[in-house]
């Protein structure tokens, strides 16, 4: 028999925002365990929440993003359960009236989107257990897909997509390494034709986005074999084994929590005014799809710079701003290094650099020479050129010298020439570089040569 | 006369007239805690060294300068203990202000020391605390009503000037009308909540323990106002609430919901608030019958929406970050034998009551519901004020019982608040201010007004204490 693969996928993205989001305290990365705390985000007596602006604002502008229906009120709820890392062991989040939903990732629609606190992270030592609390509290979105993803290629199609999408809206960096990209899936099989879901099996710890796609493969493999075998396909929770490459039981349905979700009396529910969203969508990014499209259409780059550029939307806003008249000449400078945005290099130094050699005033190897000038010292290539005496004679009268003294100093290539033999006139081209001292310009050279060659003069 | 036994106003008219010092004041309410609060025991926490260097350094001309004032043990003070009379935040100390103690602060008051209370302010007696019981200064043998029976008897016992209570279903007003004092509950919102340690989220608040309204009207007024760090708390100007003292109440309409007045409500503790009542009319006031046809499900409704935010808003206390932590095996056998040895009978109860209201399958029929009729009891309220401008109602079905009469039957215990429970659910204001006695034990008189309705209630309670002499009587201890 055949079967068909069902997946949905639950996203948590934490939110680019400065503090937490119920208190001031700052979200850094990498800071000395429980060095980012308060007493609101450590959960002590008597604290209340106060919401994040801007956490709400970015959420709402990835539901704009998507294609979401905006919420014009929403309302936090608590999620009830018992964890070490869970410093109120209650966790706001939103239950019925989330900020956004529906909405899609390419072909994929979204169920929801919604805000929550994120928790801390454990640490197990020999015979203590830790707790570092300055994670707890940043926001973290929750983005929920429909269960219409169908192949574990597809999930990892709509997590890069998603990733590129929220990176592009400056809404997340999505670094799974910080942990600022999370996932859960969903997954079940079900016999091709059939039109009810089987039982479905929740995956709990996908690390990175291939690791997802190893884990559903893994899953959805495993419970094929089972129902080919007949056996019956238990709904419960499994952990993917990163190191062993399989799925094994964490929880089986019976133990599921119930987390006894009730409307937060701490927290008003917010309203989204016209004004508000309006001005949101203002700050509405072009999808990286639609930008890659427009890269190639308006810009003519192959389809293969345009994916390149627009993956880090950053370098694409730089590849923007130095496009100029030779696009393709800019996009292969930006594509020599891994971010141009890293390095002191100014889209307009670009510019001025690639329109030097257009021009003819420096050649394309001294370009390579002034370019590696520019990211040693982020000088403007005009100042490298006149500092180095790169730029190249154009001076008819100086050039005509040079090649007067060539042609007198090598007669036998002026004979090869005139019998002839066309390709003794690169040597002599290559004694008027020698005597500029590289600055000639080849082309001038090569057409005052020529002229000098064929007109008999010498 | 000792220092001790002075009102909010009487004592800084005379630090201000330079008659006294804000040292003196301290020192005598403290001999007065020496001489008495071995039979009392109101307070759980004093640091008498600290409170003096409070005094001496007090600044008499702020609205507060060198008024001693105790705290319930709920409300965290930076540096001090805050058990909410729990084992379960045995060492805990308080890292933080809470809004009101910035207040009281910066108002130049003293703060004297921490009273005793119905753990984390669960109960009508005080009798919950994990510390011992409290004490009714007018009769030992009987409590002090609660949950903020520390805090009430401290100021009837003149064990200090006056005291900060907290109120979820009748916590400040009860124990003042079984003390013989006064005790305002604000409308929700009108005081930060912050640093004050939850019950139940949606029905908090804080609010003044005095001896006379006008001392009710000045600590107001520290106490009152925006506080960015709690959500709920409005953000609307707060007025002098003592331009509301020295008015009359003639034309006022006054509303008396003939629900209030039941079987199980005590026959002579009617008939002394029907006394206060013609005292009202006779003062110029309108009486109006009005019907709060919602009020019999006003327990019940209580007993669902607050024990199911005292659920969540308990489950911080699991011996992972602060407090008490009794070791496990593995960390749910901790979070169990934590939470087993920490919390009270009276605690685990409602944690369970509130749990099993919020659980899948009896969410809709309890939780859901009670927050139906919780609307429906607002809007009773609602109508009533179109006919009126304040309700009167007794504050308690009967006078402060004796010690252990109650304690072994919870239900008889909630009925205690009966009267007091819809004023939180609705959201609005109430202050009960002493109106007689009986059996020679305090009966207290409750005016109701509406959302942010403070200066009307103060009003009438003034007018009526300024007819009357009941909030001079005085426990002889």
């Amino acid at each position: 028999m055949n079967y068909e693969t069902v997946i949905g996928l639950e996203v948590h993205v934490q939110i680019k925002t400065r503090s937490k989001m119920f208190c001031g305290c700052a979200t850094e990365f990498g800071a000395a365990p429980n060095t980012r705390v308060c007493p609101v985000c450590l959960g002590y007596p008597g604290v209340l929440p106060v919401l994040n602006e801007e956490a709400i604002r970015k959420t709402i502008l990835a539901g704009l993003m998507l294609g979401c229906t905006i919420a014009r009120c929403s309302k936090w709820d608590r999620k009830n359960y018992f964890y070490p890392d869970m410093p109120k062991n209650y966790q706001i989040s939103q239950y019925d009236l989330p900020l956004c939903t529906g909405g899609a990732v390419g072909s994929i629609r979204l169920t929801r989107i919604h805000l929550e606190e994120d928790v801390a992270k454990s640490f197990h030592f020999a015979t203590t257990s830790g707790v570092d609390f300055n994670r707890a509290g940043t926001p973290l979105m929750e983005i929920v897909s429909e269960p219409e993803i169908r192949s574990p290629e597809a999930a990892f199609a709509y997590l890069t997509a998603l990733k590129e999408i929220l990176v592009a809206g400056g809404i997340s960096d999505c670094d799974m390494e910080k942990g600022q990209l999370r996932c859960d899936a969903n997954i079940s099989v079900r016999p091709v034709g059939q039109t009810k879901f089987g039982p479905k099996v929740e995956l709990k710890n996908l690390n990175t986005i291939s690791g997802v796609r190893r884990a559903l493969a893994y899953e959805a493999q495993r419970q094929m074999t089972a129902l080919q075998k007949g056996e019956q396909i238990a709904q419960e929770t499994r952990r993917w084994d990163d190191d062993a490459g399989k799925t094994v039981v964490m929880r089986t349905k019976e133990y599921a929590h119930d987390y006894r979700y009730f409307p937060e009396p701490d927290l008003m529910p917010v309203v989204i005014s016209d004004a508000w969203l309006a001005e949101i969508r203002r700050d509405l990014k072009e999808l990286p799809e639609a930008r890659r499209r427009r890269f190639v259409a308006h810009y003519g780059l192959p389809e293969y710079d345009a994916g390149v550029l627009v993956a880090n939307a950053a370098v694409a806003d730089f590849f923007e701003k130095a496009a100029g008249q030779n696009p393709k000449a800019v996009a292969n400078w930006i594509m020599s290094v891994s971010d141009i945005t890293a390095t002191p290099i100014q889209p307009a130094h670009l510019a001025e650099l690639v329109a030097a050699i257009e021009a003819g005033r420096i050649s394309s190897k001294q370009g390579k020479d002034v370019w590696a000038e520019m990211l040693a010292t982020g000088q403007p290539p005009g100042a490298i050129i006149q500092k180095k005496g790169l730029a190249q004679v154009s001076d008819t009268g100086a050039l005509e010298a040079f090649c007067d003294q060539a042609i007198a100093a090598h007669p036998k290539s002026v004979a090869d020439y005139r019998a002839g033999n066309t390709a003794a006139i690169n040597f002599l081209k290559g004694q008027v570089m020698k005597l500029s001292k590289g600055k000639a310009n080849p082309q001038l050279v090569g057409e005052i040569l020529a002229r000098k060659l064929l007109g008999g003069e010498s | 006369m000792s220092l001790s036994a002075l009102t909010i106003h009487e004592t800084r008219d005379r630090l201000r007239r330079g008659d006294i010092t804000a040292r003196q004041v301290t020192q005598a309410v403290l001999d007065r805690i020496a001489a008495v609060d071995g039979k009392v025991q109101a307070y759980l926490w004093l640091n008498p060294d600290d409170a003096l260097r409070q005094a001496a350094a007090a600044d008499v001309t702020k609205p507060l300068g060198g008024i001693p004032v105790a705290l319930k043990d709920v409300i965290n003070v930076t540096g001090q203990p805050c058990t909410c009379a729990s084992k379960i935040l045995q060492g805990y100390i308080a890292p933080y202000d809470a809004f009101v103690v910035r207040q009281l602060k910066a108002a130049g008051a003293v703060l004297l020391g921490r009273t005793n209370m119905d753990e984390f302010a669960m109960g009508s007696s005080t009798e919950n605390s994990s510390w011992g019981t409290t004490r009714n200064p007018w009769d030992l043998a009987r409590i002090p009503g609660g949950s903020s029976g520390g805090s009430a008897a401290a100021v009837a016992a003149d064990e200090a000037i006056a005291a900060l209570g907290s109120d979820t279903g009748g916590s400040i007003r009860q124990p003042a009308a079984l003390c013989g004092c006064v005790g305002f509950k604000p409308t929700y919102g009108r005081v930060s909540r912050y640093g004050l340690v939850a019950f139940a989220s949606s029905l908090d608040q804080i609010g003044p323990l005095t001896k006379d309204v006008r001392d009710c009207a000045m600590l107001l007024n520290v106490l009152a106002g925006h506080d960015a760090l709690d959500s709920t708390s409005v953000p609307r100007p707060v007025p002098d609430y003592t331009a509301a003292l020295g008015q009359d109440v003639k034309g006022l309409r006054i509303g008396l919901p003939k629900e209030y007045f039941i079987p199980g409500l005590d026959q002579e503790v009617e008939a002394t608030v029907r006394a206060a009542v013609r005292q009202l009319e006779s003062l110029g006031a309108e009486v109006v019958e009005i019907s709060l046809p919602h009020s019999e499900y006003a327990v019940a409704v209580y007993y669902l929406i607050a024990t199911a935010e005292a659920s969540a808003n308990l489950a911080r206390f699991d011996g992972v970050r602060y407090g008490l932590r009794v070791a496990g095996d593995d960390v749910n056998d901790l979070y169990g034998n934590t939470r087993g040895a920490g919390f009270g009978p009276e605690v685990k109860r409602r944690i369970i009551l509130g749990t099993y209201a919020l659980s899948a399958g009896y969410y809709d029929a309890y939780y859901l519901r009670a927050q139906k009729v919780r609307t429906l009891i607002r809007q009773d309220f609602a109508t009533a004020f179109q006919k009126c401008d304040v309700i009167v109602t007794p504050t308690t079905p009967e006078v402060a019982f004796k010690a252990g009469e109650k304690s072994a039957d919870p239900l008889k215990m909630y009925l205690s608040d009966i009267f007091t429970i819809s004023v939180n659910l609705a959201g609005i204001c109430g202050i009960s201010v002493p109106c007689g006695f009986v059996r020679k034990l305090p009966v207290g008189l409750q005016i109701i007004g509406p959302a942010f309705g403070e200066e009307s209630v103060l009003r009438v309670a003034h007018a009526y204490e300024q007819a009357t002499a009941w909030h001079k009587e005085r426990p002889a201890l």
